[in-house]
């Protein structure tokens, strides 16, 4: 926040900006005093750093096939063992986590923003705009969710890229009805008032005033919106419409080791799953932490 | 509570429209209901078919014409098995709505004890562990426990001890040959049940210890105990019925969403309910199976959501409906 664009005089400004950075200040102290939400944000940093960084971290090379080695139990050479092909299967797991993580992210980041937008344009303005936009919300509330989704993906094709954009379609109403509700609440508080009376637009309005206020409840439910939305994919995956090999993610690879139950090789079952559980476990506590650092009636 | 309910419904039909003529429109743009007539390189009955069906018409047109069939009972036949699509849906519904029960009737009497528990013994070593594991419940992809109990439940335990028939059965709901409900069934219902709630069982457990928590330490519970009225009835009386309203609603609410977990867990156990049928016919591009296939979960979805306030208001006296 500059000192230049202050609409209320530079003393006002600085002291807002002041209570600003110890505001913040406030919030980081919590979070990192949350000692599980700490513990998640490091396992997802070490996650997505062996993902994404696989290509050094990870003992062979991606596809790297041995098909004289074959499926074999880990050992110390491959510590999670080997597929069919004699693919050393840590490898395979990291670099799959590299589309699962790439795309829960995507669909979190892109459907909070479009649910932040329509929800807070909605609160906002209310009238038709509100009326047209919670009709559509009441929709996808009825509509059969899975199954909407494996039609998306039967007739645009499971590319990672569709996948991310219906699963955006399907997810932004949950955060476009949180907005909304909380904007609507907002909207009659005596700062947004002032705000009016100087002659602040509307977009300034909801960007400088109501958003800033929502920053708390945005970050909990983008956090959750990556749970589910690797879930989601995996289980895409595991009914077939979801990311097809030779691409791999840790959905589809659960759907390849899924046949295996029962037989020698079950061990492929459990890494794949174990990494998904343990990305969706450290979100959820990264958004617990989220959710208790912006509360404003919990403890400093 | 009449009105109420005939309100409701009224005002759900335009949504149901709504819904339906966005399925029907995204089903029909998606397959081609005659593919398999159009391998065939018959001019004739390709038109013939064409003409039938109404194909060449507009969508909306094509859409109130299938409506009219739908309410009047004649749904068509498959073009997958050629059945009739209203005994393949019904003896579908028929399966699931026994998952359906057993399922939500396991979770509700679990998520209450352990909620129930938690509350009252609240940062105790078992509230701990619940919590924990409630948090992996909420955590696991619903496929993978269920692979995963397949092996820890049936499998291992059938090598380990050398026996002739896994203690749990995997696959369908019956043994060949046998119906009704026995031992056999149970046997065959335990994993699919066991998959199809465990993330509910873990959600509803936390809700319910929320809940819990908050009539525990409202201003009633503290005059009952001023009182001197003994915990136990306290704890049963007082705070659980109180937090059972709000429970009943997040139960139906929920109840609804399971159709969704249906179609995993009957894929992974070859359950031949409403989720095998939905997986089969979109392999098959079936189009007559799916449009009512979407339109009956979506039915199914509002009268859920119906029964969730209907059920705030039966257990909550301060809520009128009107």
């Amino acid at each position: 926040m500059s000192v230049q664009r202050a609409p209320v005089g530079p003393v006002a400004e600085t002291a807002s900006a002041r209570r600003d950075l110890s505001g913040r200040r406030i919030v980081a102290k919590r979070f990192l005093r949350h000692r599980l939400a700490a513990a998640g944000t490091v396992a997802l940093l070490a996650l997505a750093t062996c993902c994404f960084g696989a290509s050094w971290i990870a003992p062979y090379p991606r596809n790297a096939q041995d098909l004289l080695t074959g499926a074999r139990q880990p050992s110390i050479a491959h510590w999670l063992g080997t597929d069919d092909l004699g693919r050393d299967y840590l490898s395979e797991v990291l670099y799959a986590g590299q589309v699962s993580l790439s795309i829960g992210l995507c669909v979190a980041v892109l459907s909070t923003a479009l649910g932040t937008l329509v929800g807070a344009i909605a609160g906002f303005t209310g009238g038709w705009a509100e009326e047209v936009i919670m009709r559509v919300t009441d929709l996808f509330l009825i509509v059969p969710g899975i199954a909407v989704l494996a039609l998306a993906l039967e007739g645009l094709g499971p590319s990672p890229v569709t996948i991310v954009l219906v699963l955006t379609g399907l997810g932004w109403t949950v955060i476009a009805r949180v907005v909304r509700s909380q904007v609507i609440s907002l909207r009659e508080k005596e700062f947004v008032e002032a705000a009016r009376v100087i002659g602040a637009s509307g977009v300034r309005i909801i960007t400088r005033h109501l958003l800033p206020n929502l920053v708390g409840v945005i970050a909990v439910n983008m956090s959750l919106a990556v749970a589910g939305a690797i879930i989601l994919e995996s289980t895409l995956s595991f009914l077939g419409f979801g990311i097809q090999p030779p691409q791999s993610s840790w959905g589809n690879l659960l759907t390849q080791a899924a046949s295996l139950v029962g037989t020698p090789k079950a061990y492929l079952l459990y890494a794949p799953g174990a990494a998904i559980l343990l990305t969706v476990l450290a979100v959820n506590f990264v958004g617990d932490g989220l959710r208790d650092a912006f509360d404003p009636q919990g403890r400093k | 509570m009449l009105r109420f309910v005939i309100r409701r419904l009224v005002y759900s039909v335009p949504v149901v429209a709504a819904a339906s003529l966005i399925l029907f429109w995204g089903v029909r743009s998606t397959f081609d209901p005659l593919a398999k007539l159009r391998q065939g390189h018959d001019a004739g009955a390709l038109r013939r078919e064409v003409a039938r069906l109404g194909l060449d018409r507009p969508v909306l047109e094509q859409y109130v014409l299938w409506m009219k069939a739908f309410a009047t009972g004649g749904w068509g036949t498959s073009t997958r098995t050629g059945g009739d699509v209203r005994a393949m849906i019904g003896s579908a519904l028929a399966t699931t709505v026994q998952l359906v029960f057993w399922g939500v009737l396991l979770a509700t009497v679990l998520a209450l004890g352990i909620g129930v528990y938690s509350a009252v013994r609240q940062y105790s070593a078992g509230d701990y562990v619940l919590t924990a594991l409630s948090y992996l419940g909420i955590a696991m992809p619903a496929f993978w426990c269920g692979l995963i109990l397949i092996q820890l439940l049936a499998v291992w335990p059938k090598e380990r001890f050398g026996l002739a028939e896994p203690p749990l059965y995997f696959v369908g709901l019956h043994s060949p040959g046998r119906s009704g409900f026995d031992m056999d069934y149970l046997r065959h219902l335990a994993l699919p049940v066991i998959t199809l709630t465990i993330s509910l069982i873990a959600s509803w457990s936390r809700f319910s210890r929320a809940s819990m928590l908050e009539a525990l330490s409202s201003d009633y519970v503290r005059t009952a105990r001023a009182k001197g009225v003994p915990s136990r009835q306290i704890f049963v009386r007082h705070a659980l019925r109180n937090s059972l309203a709000s429970f009943v609603t997040v139960v139906a609410l929920d109840s609804a969403i399971l159709f969704g977990g249906l179609v995993v867990t009957e894929q992974i156990y070859a359950i031949p309910g409403m989720g095998r049928l939905f997986l089969a016919s979109m392999l098959a591009g079936d189009v007559f199976v799916l449009i009512p296939w979407m339109l009956i979960v979506a039915l199914a979805t509002v009268l859920f959501n119906l029964a969730a306030d209907l059920g705030y208001a039966l257990l909550d006296p301060r809520v009128v409906l009107r």
